[in-house]
């Protein structure tokens, strides 16, 4: 107890930060927990530099001496420091601050944070300073205090703010009436909110399934169109994508490791390069002695498949592989206080139109792409005109292969890459291409993303595997509406 | 190519020739049970694991024969009778469990803590009620489906993928704990059939024997199918579906019937399977199986009797001996196959044959 009123005294402004740092490291843990919150409470910022390197288990950056800190002054001193920062210049701190203190603030501390919230400039750091006062006055003595607070905590979407107001609706956790009823209003208000940015979450992750499922299936639509035969071995080629990325991963590590930051956009021509060139490969020695029977193309590219994932299973081991996200792909903008949108799976949203933008103009705008169109729509006659079909197969099937290596590329940098990568998205792929219809870039992209945004949907509400079977039922039902898919060619031929 | 039939193949292979191998074969596979019987330390004796291995192969090439059915006749590329296999598998299983498990729940699902058994549970400790389910399971999701499939004429790759997406949705179903169908383990350690015991020479023998019965009368099923009026009008609606359509016909009466009878089959397959080898789990669901099963086919020879047979006999012998050998190689090895069968040997084996002995 001395030593705890010598603290007081030192901490009038005379006292150094030295002292404070040297004497909060000779006192025990609870002396050191009281000191604490008494920074906390009344913070001073000339001791912002003591506490930012009590985070590091410092007392000062340039000492060595390691602080012995449990976790429960770790958790004082993220406060404290938090408390300090309200202080700062920059109002993006004072924000991260004001959240922070959301969480952890003390009873000690409403003094404190009502007199920085009369002074708080910025509407931001307010809202939110306001919000972790309100969790402090929640259990003030006057009813009308209690009142205001819980009708703030009604205007946030904060999952925090819920648990609050549940706790305060606990029988016997409040007795007054007024305060009763208004934290039942802005329970369901808060619950309203949050319901708003779960179903913005699903609707965000269907997008993102739906743009790795439309990498997955342009290229199968482009070929099955094109040739009338379904690529079993199409996975494999996601999965040559994937394992490419991790190659020049590999190598860039290696050999620049300056670069490793854009590795992803190295090893996307990487990726289209070994795709297309086994696709390319496959077509000039298998697949083009079985044209005109589509069901022993079926088994012949599944055999490919299986040598496919053994020989890369032989090479780099049955275990994932690890990829990792350069800087600017990891993390994630904070949206609503429930919904964080991971940067990654943004990126790989604009990389699939990215991509579908691209083939519409390579098959729209280019002699290849008129070539291919023509084939596709009849082989015979185009072979009339002088199109070499057999050269438009193999550059069709090369570049349906390599938009597939492309989507491993992007695959990669959100799930794990091994050799049974592409097993797990091939029926998915199929289905947009049976519920989009042949050949048609419009109905991929718009059965792709559907089944993606039907699947997360589904999923919260009755389950993964239900939800897949759902999902399976109502293309069988919907195929009895349109046999040839949502964008039919319109054709008279009949065989 | 338009007679599909055993006798084109007998007839050129020369029908003395073939019928005397196969009386060998069956003779050879009545024999095996018997010689089972005896004992351990007589040379002649049949160890279990060889009559189980190939009473699993027996049960396997009935699955090839259904498949032939509607692939070789009707022209329709199942590949998902996996699914069927397994449903069938399934239903005695769930009748095995309940002999196992006596008058308590089977044991995964007092681990699961439940306390009764869900309805669809409900009669399977009964033989003759299992044997139903056996059938009706197969045949009435194979009907709904087909009804479904056969009338908005999905046919030719559609039709293969949603067979093979209708069979992974199933495997998906079954790997749930709460499905009640004891999740990825399956069902297994059964005690007795009928109170016999499951693990004995005398009722191994007996599953044999009925195995091979079957085999023979789904051949002879088979056989009466292809020489018959309904045979040739399945082959007409392989070859030219329109043109049969235009002749009159309304080809979804054919193909549901074909596509049912080989999914119930392949459902009595499992069910003779699941006995002999001990355990069933949703793994054999998986698309991989099914499709495998279509390269027995194509091996063998599809649109011929004996081919499948053939097929299935010969890949899953590799199988069992290559998985020992070479473990890494068994993928290449089954990939390379799926390539050559489907560019050199586009009549399988059965195919290979005729060209050797030109009548």
């Amino acid at each position: 107890m001395y030593r705890f009123l010598l603290a007081l005294l030192l901490l009038l402004p005379l006292a150094g930060q030295a002292n404070e740092g040297e004497f909060f490291l000779a006192a025990k843990p609870n002396e050191q927990a009281r000191l604490l919150q008494d920074w906390a409470a009344q913070p001073d910022l000339a001791r912002l530099g003591l506490l930012t390197s009590l985070k590091q288990g410092r007392i000062a950056a340039d000492d060595t001496r390691k602080v012995r800190l449990n976790n429960r002054l770790r958790g004082l001193i993220d406060n404290a420091l938090a408390s300090h920062q309200l202080l700062s210049d920059d109002s993006y701190v004072r924000l991260a601050a004001a959240r922070q203190l959301q969480k952890s603030a003390q009873p000690a501390q409403v003094a404190f944070l009502d007199r920085r919230l009369a002074s708080e400039a910025d509407a931001a750091v307010q809202a939110a300073l306001g919000l972790a006062l309100a969790n402090l006055q929640l259990a003030a003595s006057e009813p009308s205090v209690r009142l205001a607070a819980v009708r703030l905590l009604g205007e946030t979407g904060d999952p925090q703010a819920r648990t609050r107001l549940q706790a305060l609706l606990e029988p016997g956790a409040e007795n007054d009436p007024a305060v009763r009823t208004a934290a039942e209003t802005s329970l369901v208000q808060v619950q309203r909110k949050l319901l708003i940015g779960e179903l913005l979450g699903q609707a965000f992750s269907g997008l993102s399934l739906g743009s790795i499922l439309l990498l997955a299936a342009l290229g199968l639509a482009i070929t099955f169109g094109l040739l009338g035969v379904i690529n079993m071995a199409h996975g494999e080629m996601l999965m040559l994508g994937a394992y490419s990325t991790y190659m020049v991963q590999v190598l860039v590590q290696r050999f620049a490791p300056g670069a490793i930051e854009f590795y992803p956009l190295i090893a996307l021509p990487v990726a289209f390069a070994v795709s297309a060139g086994i696709g390319m490969l496959l077509e000039r020695t298998v697949i083009r002695h079985l044209y005109g029977r589509p069901l022993e193309t079926l088994l012949a590219t599944w055999g490919i498949s299986l040598i496919l994932i053994q020989a890369i299973r032989l090479l780099f081991g049955a275990q994932n592989v690890e990829v990792s996200n350069p800087a600017w792909l990891s993390g994630g903008l904070q949206v609503l206080p429930n919904l964080v949108l991971p940067y990654n799976r943004m990126v790989i949203i604009g990389f699939a139109l990215a991509v579908v933008l691209l083939t519409w103009l390579l098959l729209n705008r280019t002699r290849l792409g008129l070539n291919v169109r023509a084939v596709t729509q009849n082989r015979n006659m185009a072979a009339c005109c002088g199109v070499s079909t057999g050269r438009v197969d193999m550059l069709a099937f090369g570049l349906g292969s390599g938009i597939a290596g492309l989507g491993g590329v992007a695959l990669s940098q959100v799930g794990n890459v091994g050799p049974d990568l592409g097993q797990s998205y091939i029926i998915d792929s199929f289905l947009v291409v049976v519920l989009g219809g042949v050949g048609q870039l419009a109905g991929s992209l718009w059965a792709a993303f559907g089944l993606g945004i039907v699947n997360k949907l589904l999923e919260p509400q009755i389950g993964a595997v239900l939800g897949k079977i759902l999902i399976l039922a109502l293309i069988i039902l919907f195929i009895q509406k349109r046999p040839q898919g949502l964008f039919a060619l319109k054709g008279r031929v009949i065989d | 190519m338009n007679q599909p039939l055993l006798v084109t193949a007998t007839r050129k292979a020369g029908p003395r020739v073939a019928l005397a191998i196969g009386a060998v074969v069956v003779l050879v596979l009545l024999a095996l049970p018997l010689l089972s019987l005896l004992p351990a330390d007589h040379s002649l004796q049949v160890s279990a694991y060889t009559l189980t291995l190939v009473g699993k192969i027996l049960c396997y090439a009935i699955v090839a024969l259904a498949l032939n059915l509607v692939w070789g006749y009707a022209g329709l590329l199942s590949l998902g009778h996996g699914l069927f296999f397994a449903l069938g598998g399934y239903a005695m299983g769930m009748y095995l469990m309940r002999q196992a498990a006596g008058d308590g729940l089977p044991g995964f699902m007092t681990f699961l803590s439940w306390t009764e058994l869900p309805w669809y549970w409900v009669g399977t400790q009964h033989f003759a009620w299992a044997l139903c389910l056996v059938v009706l399971a197969p045949g009435l999701l194979a009907l709904v489906f087909g009804w479904f499939a056969f009338r908005s004429r999905i046919k030719g790759v559609y039709f293969s993928i949603m067979t093979q997406a209708l069979t992974f949705a199933g495997m998906l179903l079954f790997f749930r704990n709460e499905t009640g169908l004891g999740g990825n383990n399956g069902f297994t350690s059964f005690r007795t059939i009928l109170g016999f015991d499951i693990a004995s020479p005398g009722t191994r023998a007996v599953l044999f024997l009925l195995t091979v019965a079957l085999l023979l009368a789904s051949l002879y099923l088979g056989w009466c199918l292809a020489r018959s009026k309904f045979g040739r009008v399945l082959t007409a609606l392989r070859d030219a579906e329109n043109r049969l359509m235009f002749c009159g016909y309304d080809p979804r009466g054919f193909k549901l019937l074909v596509w049912v009878l080989s999914a119930v089959l392949c459902g009595l397959a499992g069910a003779l399977y699941v006995p002999q080898v001990g355990i069933i789990n949703p793994s054999e669901m998986s698309p991989t199986n099914s499709i495998e099963a279509a390269v027995w086919v194509a091996l063998g020879g599809r649109g011929t009797l004996i081919g499948p047979l053939l097929g299935a006999g010969l890949v899953n012998g590799m199988k069992s001996w290559f998985t020992v050998a070479f473990p890494e190689f068994w993928l290449f090895f089954l990939g390379a196959l799926f390539i050559l069968v489907t560019l050199y040997l586009p009549k399988g084996v059965v195919g290979l044959l005729k060209k050797r002995n030109p009548a």
